[in-house]
C-alpha cells in the first residue's frame, strides 16, 4: 500500500508556557484522497491538534512524531509546512489591514511555487487563476481588492479561508471549525467549495464541534477526540450517533472524562 | 517575553546598505564655530554684504538662544565647537563642475552607487536631480530644460549668485532667524541646498529633486531648501537623503521654506534614510530639521509627504501656514524607529484664512527599543470662518521594548471649526505572522506586508518611483527584525 499522507504516532503536547497537557497520545493515519473528520467537545484538543500540525508557536511536543509523506514534519518551520502543502484553512481568520486579498494571495502563491520549482505566476495568468477560484466560494471582485479579512463578516472570512485553499492547491488540508459562527447559508457555500477541492491527491482533516457541517462535507472516517486522545473511529455514521447521544457517551465507553469531555450544548 | 516578542526584537537589527564612505579629495575647515567660520563660509561662496550680514544677525541671535529640551528624545549635550561647518569635494570646491561631463567620476560613481544616476538620460527624463554632497552642490541635472519653461532649479548658492532678488525676498519670508534653535544655527552656517522657482501659471513638467548626502566624518550638513510657486504654478519636489556608518553621530540641522501664491501647488516628498545609528544605538544622525510651508495666496495648496526610516533622532514638524482663503494643507507621514532610534515628529497647521482646510494623517511604527513621537499641533485663528482639520495618528509596536506616544494639541479660537481627530495603537501579533506563515510566506516578508499595509494610506501620496522605493525601505529598515 502507499505511503501514508499523514502519519500521527503517540502525539503528545503540552501548552509551552505552563506545561500544561493537551494531547495524550494521537494516533492517526491518512491517506490522499480520505477525509477524515475530527469531533470531540470543547476542550478535548481539537484546535491544538490543528495548531501542531501547522506549526503554531506556543506548543512544546513531549512525545510522539508525525510524518507527513514520510518527512518529519514537525522538524520544518510553519513557512516551510505550507509550501509543501500543509494548509490551515484558521477557526479565526486574522485580519491584516492595508495588504488587499489579491495581493496576499499572490504572494503567497507565488512563495509556495517558488519553493515547488515553479515559476511565478504573472499578473494575467494569476488574476485569471483568482477568477475561477472565486466563483468556487461565489466571492465578489470588490471583496478581493479589501484587506485581507479587515472588516469581513463571519461568513466572508471562511470563505475567504476557502478560497486561499483553492488557489494555494495543497496536499493535505486541515478546516479547523469551519462551520463556527456560520449560518446555514454560509456554510452551504463553504462546505461546496470544500467539496470541488475533494481530489485524489488531498487528504482532509476536518475540525468540528458538531455533525451538521459533516452533511455537507462527508467524511470517509470519523475519529472522537477526547481528553486528548482518539477514543474512538468510525464511518460517517459515527457523527450521527454522536449527534443523538451526545460526547458523554463516548467518554464513558473510552477513557475516563477529562474536565472538557461535556456533552455539546 | 514571549516568542513572537524574542522573534521580532531579533527583526530590529538592521542593514544600512548606503553606509559606505567615498574616498574623495575633501576640502575641511578646521572643527568649531564663531563670526569668523560665518564670514569664511559666506567667503568660500562669494555671497553678497546682505546675505553675510542676515548670517551675522542670526549667529549673534543663535549665542542668545537655548537648545530646546521639550522633545521626547534624549541625547548627550552637543558640542557645537566639535563639528565642521563646511567640507566639500575638492573637485567642487575649486570650481563647481560646469556640466556633468566635468564631475569627478568618483562621486558619479558614488551617486550611481546610491541608485541616483546623474546623467540626463531618456529613461530618467522624469526627474530632474540636485546631488548635495557635504556642504556643496555637485550638479543640478535637466537646469537648461527647465530654464526653457522659466523653471529655476539650481543649488542654492547659484541662486544667490544668479537670482539675488528673488533669493532676497523669500529667504527667512517662511522661516525666519530668529525661529528656533536649529533653524537659526541653520542660518548662520547654511552651506547648500536647493532652489526652486516655479513662475506664474507653469505646472513643472518633470520631478524635482533633491539628494543629499553625507560624507565627511565630524561634519554637520546645514542645507536650506526654498521653493516658490508663483500664481496657479504648481510642483512636485522630492528629496532622498544617506550617510555612511560612523559610531559618532552627525548634525544635519537643515531648513526648507516653501511659498504657494494664489492658486499654486507645492507637493514636498521625503524619503529619509540617513544612518541611523547600530543595533546598540551607536553613531547615527541626529536630523533636527525646520519645515514649514507658507499658503500665501487663496486656493493655494502645500502637501508634505514624509517616509521617516533613517536618522538616530527625528526631531522635524514639516507645517503649514495657511494664510489664503480655501487655502489647503497636508501631512502625510511614516515614521519608522527600530533599534535605539527615537522620532519625535509631527505638524502644525495653522489656519489663518477663511475655509482653510488641513489633513493630518501620521503612522508611527516602532520596532526594538524605537521610540516614536507623534507631535502636533492644530490651531484655528480668530478669522479662520470655517476652517476643518481631520487628523488620523496610528501607532504599530512591534515587539515589547519600544514605545510609541502621541501628543496632538489643538487651539481654536473660532466656533464654526470643525476638527476631527483619531488614533489608534496596535501591535503586530503572533497571530498575524502565524497566519501569513501558514500560508509560505517567511517572517521577514511577512512584518513588512503588515507594516507596509500599515503604511499604505501615506505610501500612496508619494510619486511612483518613490513609493516603490519606500516600501522597500520599510522592509529592508526591519530586515533582520524577524528571526
Amino acid at each position: 500500500m502507499s505511503q501514508p499522507l499523514l502519519e500521527i504516532r503517540g502525539l503528545e503536547v503540552a501548552i509551552a508556557d505552563d506545561g500544561n497537557r493537551i494531547l495524550n497520545g494521537v494516533d492517526l493515519t491518512l491517506r490522499a484522497g480520505e477525509v477524515h473528520a475530527i469531533m470531540g467537545p470543547n476542550g478535548s484538543g481539537k484546535s491544538t491538534l490543528a495548531h501542531v500540525l501547522a506549526g503554531r508557536p506556543g506548543y512544546e511536543v513531549t512525545r510522539g512524531q508525525v510524518l507527513y509523506e514520510g518527512k518529519d514534519l514537525l522538524a520544518m518551520k510553519p513557512e516551510e509546512r505550507a509550501r509543501e502543502g500543509v494548509f490551515l484553512a484558521f477557526q479565526y481568520p486574522v485580519e491584516i489591514p492595508g495588504v488587499s486579498n489579491t495581493y496576499f494571495l499572490r504572494t503567497a502563491l507565488n512563495s509556495v511555487r517558488k519553493h515547488r520549482g515553479l515559476p511565478e505566476l504573472d499578473a494575467m495568468d494569476f488574476l485569471s487563476l483568482l477568477d475561477e477560484k472565486a466563483k468556487l466560494v461565489e466571492m465578489e471582485e470588490k471583496m478581493l481588492e479589501r484587506g485581507v479579512n479587515e472588516g469581513f463578516s463571519g461568513g466572508e472570512k471562511k470563505r475567504n479561508e476557502v478560497l486561499q485553499m483553492a488557489m494555494l492547491d495543497p496536499k493535505l488540508a486541515i478546516l479547523d471549525e469551519t462551520d463556527s459562527g456560520l449560518d446555514i447559508d454560509a456554510l452551504r457555500v463553504a462546505a461546496s467549495g470544500v467539496n470541488a477541492l475533494r481530489s485524489a491527491d488531498r487528504g482532509m482533516l476536518v475540525i468540528t464541534h458538531y455533525q451538521r457541517l459533516l452533511s455537507y462535507i462527508v467524511p470517509d472516517v470519523v475519529h472522537v477526540l477526547a481528553d486528548g486522545r482518539i477514543v474512538k473511529s468510525g464511518g460517517k455514521e459515527l457523527a450521527l450517533e454522536l449527534e443523538a447521544k451526545g460526547y458523554a457517551w463516548i467518554g464513558s465507553a473510552g477513557s475516563p472524562p477529562g474536565p472538557g469531555a461535556t456533552a455539546p450544548r | 517575553m514571549t516568542r513572537t516578542d524574542r522573534l521580532l526584537d531579533d527583526l530590529a537589527q538592521q542593514e544600512y546598505p548606503h553606509g559606505f564612505v567615498t574616498d574623495v579629495a575633501t576640502e575641511v575647515i578646521p572643527a568649531g564655530l564663531s563670526e569668523d567660520v560665518v564670514r569664511l563660509i559666506s567667503g568660500k561662496k562669494g555671497e553678497p554684504e546682505w546675505l553675510l550680514e542676515w548670517r551675522l544677525k542670526a549667529f549673534r541671535h543663535w549665542l542668545t538662544m537655548e537648545e530646546p529640551t521639550w522633545a521626547k528624545v534624549h541625547y548627550p549635550a552637543i558640542d557645537y565647537q566639535k563639528i565642521v561647518y563646511y567640507a566639500a569635494p575638492k573637485s567642487v570646491s575649486e570650481s563647481r563642475p560646469k556640466s556633468l561631463d566635468e564631475v569627478d567620476p568618483e562621486l558619479l560613481a558614488m551617486y550611481e552607487k546610491l541608485g541616483v544616476p546623474l546623467k540626463e538620460r531618456e529613461v530618467l527624463a522624469g526627474v530632474a536631480v540636485d546631488a548635495v554632497i557635504d556642504s556643496v552642490s555637485v550638479a543640478t541635472t535637466f537646469r537648461e530644460k527647465l530654464h526653457e519653461l522659466g523653471v529655476i532649479f539650481c543649488s542654492f548658492s547659484e541662486a544667490v549668485r544668479e537670482y539675488p532678488d528673488l533669493v532676497r525676498k523669500y529667504l527667512g519670508s517662511v522661516v525666519p532667524y530668529t525661529d528656533n534653535f536649529f533653524a537659526t544655527l541653520n542660518s548662520a552656517v547654511f552651506s547648500d541646498g536647493s532652489f526652486c522657482f516655479i513662475p506664474k501659471g507653469v505646472r513643472c513638467p518633470m520631478e524635482l529633486s533633491t539628494y543629499f548626502r553625507i560624507n565627511q566624518a565630524d561634519t554637520g550638513q546645514f542645507e536650506r531648501t526654498l521653493i516658490v510657486a508663483e500664481e496657479g504654478a504648481s510642483v512636485s519636489y522630492l528629496e532622498g537623503c544617506t550617510a555612511p556608518k560612523r559610531d559618532r553621530n552627525q548634525l544635519h540641522a537643515a531648513v526648507v521654506e516653501l511659498v504657494a501664491l494664489d492658486d499654486a501647488q507645492i507637493k514636498y516628498s521625503t524619503v529619509q534614510n540617513w544612518y541611523p545609528g547600530d543595533r546598540e544605538g551607536k553613531g547615527g544622525i541626529y536630523n533636527f530639521v525646520t519645515k514649514r510651508g507658507k499658503c500665501a495666496g487663496r486656493n493655494s495648496k502645500i502637501s508634505w509627504t514624509q517616509v521617516e526610516t533613517g536618522s538616530a533622532i527625528t526631531w522635524k514638524y514639516p507645517s503649514c501656514l495657511l494664510l489664503g482663503d480655501h487655502s489647503v494643507g497636508e501631512f502625510y507621514s511614516v515614521a519608522l524607529t527600530a533599534n535605539f532610534q527615537q522620532a519625535d515628529t509631527g505638524t502644525k497647521m495653522i489656519h489663518v484664512g477663511k475655509n482653510t482646510r488641513s489633513t493630518i494623517i501620521s503612522k508611527g511604527i516602532s520596532a526594538g527599543h524605537g521610540q516614536n513621537t507623534y507631535r502636533g499641533a492644530v490651531k484655528i485663528g480668530k478669522g479662520a470662518d470655517g476652517a476643518r482639520n481631520y487628523s488620523q495618528c496610528d501607532s504599530l509596536l512591534i515587539g515589547d521594548k519600544c514605545g510609541a506616544h502621541t501628543f496632538p494639541y489643538i487651539e481654536v479660537k473660532n466656533s464654526s471649526a470643525t476638527l476631527e481627530h483619531e488614533a489608534s495603537t496596535s501591535k503586530i501579533g503572533e497571530d498575524q505572522l502565524f497566519y501569513c506563515m501558514q500560508r509560505g510566506l517567511s517572517a521577514e516578508d511577512a512584518v513588512s506586508m503588515i507594516v507596509n499595509g500599515f503604511a499604505k494610506r501615506v505610501i500612496r501620496e508619494l510619486p511612483m518611483e518613490f513609493a516603490v522605493e519606500a516600501q522597500k525601505l520599510l522592509g529592508v529598515s526591519l530586515e533582520g527584525s524577524v528571526g
